[in-house]
């Protein structure tokens, strides 16, 4: 799979909008659906429409239950719609093979998990590195985004250390740092605050706020309202239907 | 092929993009000046250049690494039966070989050069009879067959009973004695089983082609006779007839009754006794000649009946390395068959063990770009190096058996390097079958459910 596959794949280039002449968001979800199979089925996620530009912070609430993991898992390109498309940059996913959804979510999206899925016997440093495996990242280069992405999250002076030793709030800015080491388009956060205290989760909000200046494209679901006090744009979801937060 | 490294993030930019590249890279992280050339527009670059890293081996070979360290008990435990089973193998296969090659070595080397033509017999109604005839012209008939060297023949000597002393004193009360045996043979036997002169000399064709009233007398035969020199021409009578003994052997290899016997020459034999016939031929053989010899001999000795003789020649070196390792190797390879068998289940189950157990680690590699085939090949590299590992330990282990064995019985250790670097290879192999498996189930793993977990 090379880019010249990629460009021969009519599916990322899509259908020209005469009404629109924006350029293509981050994230565009057209009519999606995803449906479980059960009787009857269960639809997750109902004709849902979603578009999210380019450094916007945005965050996505909603109670448990409300389909908040399956977008989630939509967005992170773990899932496939059931009906409807999931543009990333202008690339339609929804039917795209298995290779190029993952070169995408290694290239281009970033997680941040709840419970952080770092390597327990790996070092700070190699954790960070884990990223740069499948995202594409030259060689040469590695070892020092990593060195940067560890400064930018401050956790420079733990570079040897196990994940085990460190505190919850450490742990989530070594998982940061992996999610941008590749430069994502966007990052996804799931629940990041979900296991931190007060001020722990202080910090990687504040965090989310510098990396959002400097430019990151940033979706967050969450059910706490003071995470997602802190976005500028919230979506709500509920029954698997997205509705904007004024 | 063209690869375009940089451009594949932005390849589903419409071009009608009217902001500059610059402006879409994200200015969050500050990366030293040379780095930041990676969000320059892209410039084509020829395959292999390597420019776009993407899990390629070394990062496979290294992720591997860290997953067989990650449990070094564990990784001791698993290979435990792939180090038995190869080391088995390898130590059967060389103590074969040792052991035949020490076999050719050690062989008896008197065996290996002693061929005994006998007439062959047969059963009748009175028993056991000779059907065939050893010519008395026996020595020059076998002399001249190619590998051999020695050749004499011997048979035994019917005197009704004569008593044999070596003073003709009719003394009464001396108890009756057994009179020693009386052999007779042809001038060349005593090379032909290798026996020597303790004093005087052997007879020679004069001796025998005259019928000259000499004998030699075995060494414990000279003791009993009391004859312990022959510069005096002493004498001893058969019966009533007086022979002059000239000489006392000792050292035979084969026939082991010359030291007890008083020997004649053939002639003399049938000169005085009426000896009909010769019951065996001795010959001595070039180190590996017995075949030939054995296939000649019979029709050397006459050829319009060869069938009337039975030659045993000494087995060839061959022969007895196939015996030894056809014994050994059946037995021991099934043992190092099981012992893989059982190493290779202990790697299968193992590794699904290590997949099952690291669910979240597979879902978060999913997450961060990996395809199921760059997962499931991270398996499979790994249960193969844990095959590879044991399969050396174990052809180590092995040669250092065979080595330890051969010094314990002072052999010299014979191991072909071929079938060592094949068995720690059959190591590797047996990790493949073993982690198939395991790494399809982990390349099948979704990672939606890897990660519903926590870590």
């Amino acid at each position: 799979m090379t880019a010249v596959d990629l460009f021969e794949n009519p599916a990322p280039h899509p259908e020209p909008d005469p009404v629109d002449s924006r350029p293509p968001a981050v994230i565009e979800l057209r009519r999606l659906t995803r449906s479980f199979p059960g009787e009857p089925p269960v639809e997750a996620l109902r004709d849902a429409d979603l578009r999210i530009e380019l450094g916007e912070y945005v965050s996505i609430i909603g109670p448990s239950g409300s389909g908040k993991s399956t977008l989630l898992h939509i967005l992170g390109l773990l899932d496939r719609p059931t009906s409807g498309d999931y543009l990333l940059d202008g690339v339609a996913t929804g039917t795209a093979s298995e290779k190029v959804r993952a070169r995408l979510r290694g290239g281009r999206i970033g997680f941040v998990f709840q419970s952080f899925h770092l390597l327990p016997h790996r070092t700070v440093l190699d954790n960070v590195l884990l990223a740069t495996l499948y995202s594409g990242v030259p060689r040469g280069e590695r070892r020092d985004r990593a060195l940067a992405a560890l400064e930018r999250v401050h956790m420079s002076h733990r570079l040897d250390f196990l994940p085990t030793v460190l505190s919850g709030g450490e742990r989530q800015r070594v998982a940061i740092a992996r999610a941008v080491i590749a430069s994502p388009h966007v990052l996804l956060a799931d629940e990041p605050t979900g296991n931190l205290d007060t001020s722990n989760s202080a910090d990687v909000l504040d965090l989310f706020d510098e990396l959002h200046r400097d430019g990151l494209t940033l979706v967050v679901i969450t059910h706490d309202a003071t995470v997602s006090s802190r976005a500028e744009r919230r979506v709500r979801i509920s029954d698997g239907t997205l509705t904007e937060v004024a | 092929m063209v690869r375009w490294p940089k451009v594949r993030r932005r390849s589903g930019r419409p071009p009608r993009d009217p902001r500059p590249a610059r402006s879409r890279r994200a200015r969050w992280l500050h990366l030293p000046a040379r780095l930041r050339r990676s969000g320059t527009p892209p410039v084509p670059v020829l395959a292999g250049g390597g420019a776009l890293d993407r899990f390629g081996i070394r990062d496979l070979v290294a992720e591997s690494a860290h997953g067989i360290g990650a449990r070094p008990g564990r990784l001791v435990l698993t290979i435990v039966g792939t180090v038995l089973g190869i080391g088995s193998l390898v130590v059967t296969i060389g103590l074969a070989q040792t052991a035949a090659g020490q076999i050719a070595r050690q062989f008896d080397a008197v065996a290996a050069t002693q061929v005994l033509v006998q007439p062959t017999t047969s059963r009748t109604q009175g028993g056991e009879r000779a059907i065939g005839r050893i010519p008395w012209d026996v020595e020059d008939r076998m002399v001249r067959l190619a590998g051999i060297e020695a050749v004499g023949a011997v048979g035994s000597v019917n005197t009704n009973n004569a008593r044999i002393t070596a003073v003709p004193v009719n003394d009464p009360s001396a108890a009756a004695a057994v009179a020693p045996q009386v052999l007779a043979t042809t001038p060349g036997l005593l090379e032909a089983v290798r026996g020597t002169v303790v004093t005087g000399r052997y007879f020679d064709a004069g001796h025998d082609a005259r019928a000259d009233r000499i004998v030699v007398l075995g060494a414990r035969a000279a003791q009993r006779l009391g004859v312990h020199r022959v510069d005096r021409q002493p004498s001893i009578f058969i019966g009533e007839r007086s022979y002059t003994v000239i000489g006392v052997i000792d050292g035979v290899q084969r026939r082991g009754d010359l030291l007890d016997a008083v020997i004649l020459p053939v002639g003399t034999a049938r000169a005085d006794f009426g000896m009909t016939q010769l019951e065996q031929a001795h010959a001595t053989i070039a180190v590996g000649a017995g075949s030939v010899v054995g296939e000649q001999t019979p029709w050397a000795l006459d050829p319009s009946r060869p069938e009337t003789f039975e030659v045993q020649v000494p087995p060839s070196g061959s022969q007895v390395q196939q015996n030894v390792q056809a014994d050994i190797n059946s037995i021991f390879l099934a043992l190092g068959a099981v012992a893989l068998l059982v190493g290779g289940l202990g790697i299968a189950n193992v590794t699904l063990l290590s997949v099952m157990e690291r669910v979240g680690e597979i879902g978060l590699r999913r997450a961060l770009g990996a395809t199921r085939t760059n997962i499931g090949s991270q398996f499979l590299v790994e249960s193969v190096v844990i095959g590879l590992l044991g399969g050396l330990i174990g052809a180590a282990l092995g040669v250092l058996v065979v080595v330890g064995v051969s010094f314990g019985k002072e052999w010299t250790p014979i191991l072909d390097n071929a079938v060592v670097a094949g068995a720690a290879l059959l190591g590797g192999v047996i990790g493949l079958g073993a982690g198939t498996y395991p790494a399809l189930k982990a390349a099948a793993i979704e990672p939606i459910t890897a990660l519903r977990g926590g870590t």
